[in-house]
């Protein structure tokens, strides 16, 4: 599968099989009700972008997929979350073996302190009690697989914490590959990064999405426009479009997605 | 457009690049009324003053040009912003060749001046009208970004293409006659044509107004397929059509 390109095309995102399916969601926080029935399709491997201003309720949705949103105390939601067919909230669904399958990248890279970065990459598996075969495979194909094998693998034995904010980033991101999840989300994850960081990230999304579906929150719009093939544009808890990206960066539909893609919400 | 935006510095960027634009719209269109003003009046002076105005609009065009990529550059434009800069670097060479056409037509009237009047006159004013007519019809389009007038407009065309067509058998006609009046028939036969580029010219803004609203292509959408028909048809010998109609 190619990137993105302007160049090409982006087909209907109901012409694509959905690796998520969000029917009717609410998320509450205590009395606040976040977000309001949200109902969409997210297309399999590719990346979805989720957009809007601060407080839409976007990092509310994201947390809602891999059952996230429930951890906050007072946090609540009902509606379905379809991921491959399965009912996310169903009572059967164990949410940390969910959160394997729907893994959760962050704003702000955040390995764990007192561990090397060859335990970073096997710390999905190692503190659920999993027992790795061939570990140092695994560590040099997630790593490989991130562009960081280079980069790291005469000093495995280091703090994670050695790295620069984009390699612990990168790092990261290996720790959700090593448990092999089918779905990656990204809540703003170049934020903290520089733009050489974010480049190697963005250029990391584009080989991700040949065999993950990846959604990512996003105050940055160029990057949007940049990484995603599909768009959400929220606003005040609701959904007010989703379409493919150049659409939503060309001629949206909706005059608030126009007004806040062009900079017009004051 | 529904608001202004937040960035009051981007707002006043995106109503400069407006204002000259339709500047240059405006000097455009009193280039080519005064233009055949002078030529019906015989009006020398006004023809070398009117010749001047083009220098105006050639300095407006490269402002919008440079003004357009640096917000390219600067504000990364998206949806009607982006399609209104990017629209605007097209308008302003369509108005900038109707300037040029402006200047052409004041060099042939002063060309004319210098010679005794046809005695057969060639009437250019009413194919000058409905040139200056869809010109000034487009431009009002591009400002109220009125899709429907601009959509009724491109009907207009084919009639302009017609009555040039109507001159320039009245031309053939008067020169194997008279060909003591070759020159100055040619030279009333070079305004027509100028007349009918206008034409034309107001026809890509008029397409231009429908992709800035709502973000359509319709350019050489009844052509597309058959690239012999984007050229005007040669004008009838006088026994009849040139070439027979196309079916």
């Amino acid at each position: 599968m190619t990137p993105p390109s302007a160049l090409a095309q982006t087909p209907p995102a109901d012409s694509i099989e959905p690796r998520i399916v969000v029917e009717k969601l609410n998320a509450y926080f205590n009395d606040f009700h976040a977000i309001h029935d949200i109902s969409v399709k997210i297309p399999d491997r590719r990346v979805t972008a989720v957009i809007g201003p601060s407080g839409c309720g976007k990092s509310t949705f994201l947390r809602c997929l891999n059952r996230m949103h429930e951890l906050v105390v007072g946090a609540r939601a009902n509606g379905k979350v379809l991921v491959d067919g399965v009912d996310v909230y169903d009572r059967g669904v164990d949410p940390v073996r969910l959160r394997r399958h729907v893994g959760m990248v962050f704003q702000k890279p955040n390995p764990f302190p007192t561990m090397t970065i060859r335990e970073n990459v096997l710390a999905g598996l190692t503190l659920n009690g999993v027992k790795v075969r061939d570990s140092e495979a695994l560590v040099e194909r997630t790593l490989t697989q991130v562009a960081l094998w280079d980069e790291v693998k005469d000093k495995l034995d280091q703090s994670g914490m050695s790295l620069s904010g984009g390699q612990q980033q990168r790092l990261c991101i290996a720790r959700v590959l090593a448990v092999e999840p089918s779905v990656i989300l990204l809540d703003e994850p170049c934020s903290a990064l520089d733009p050489i960081a974010t480049a190697r990230i963005e250029e990391l999304f584009s080989e991700l999405r040949e065999r993950y579906t990846l959604v990512m929150v996003t105050h940055n719009m160029q990057q949007a426009a940049r990484v995603s093939e599909y768009t959400a544009f929220f606003y005040m808890g609701d959904l007010i479009e989703f379409d493919a990206t150049e659409r939503i960066f060309t001629n949206p539909k909706e005059t608030r997605t126009e007004d806040y893609v062009t900079g017009r919400f004051g | 457009m529904a608001s202004e935006h937040t960035s009051r510095v981007y707002e006043h960027e995106l109503r400069t690049v407006r204002e000259k634009v339709v500047l240059m719209g405006s000097l455009a269109e009193e280039m080519i009324q005064k233009g055949i003003l002078a030529l019906r009046t015989r009006d020398t002076e006004l023809a070398q003053t009117t010749r001047r105005v083009d220098r105006h609009i050639n300095r407006l065009e490269c402002e919008v040009d440079e003004l357009c990529l640096r917000i390219l550059a600067m504000r990364q434009p998206v949806a009607s912003d982006l399609r209104f800069l990017t629209t605007a670097l097209k308008i302003v060479t369509d108005l900038e060749r109707v300037g040029d056409m402006g200047v052409n037509i004041c060099e042939r009237v002063l060309e004319l001046n210098e010679e005794p009047p046809l005695p057969d006159a060639i009437d250019v004013s009413s194919l000058a009208d409905e040139s200056l007519g869809v010109l000034h019809e487009a431009l009002d389009a591009l400002v109220a970004r009125d899709v429907a007038r601009a959509t009724a407009l491109l009907e207009r065309d084919d009639m302009i293409d017609e009555h040039y067509a109507k001159i320039f058998q009245h031309v053939l006609v008067m020169m194997s006659r008279d060909p003591s009046a070759i020159y100055r028939a040619t030279r009333i036969q070079s305004i027509a044509k100028y007349l009918e580029r206008i034409g034309d010219h107001a026809m890509n803004i008029a397409e231009t107004v429908v992709f800035l609203v709502k973000g359509t292509d319709i350019r050489h959408a009844k052509r597309r397929g058959d690239p012999l028909m984007d050229s005007t048809p040669p004008p009838p010998d006088r026994n009849g059509p040139a070439v027979p109609p196309r079916k």
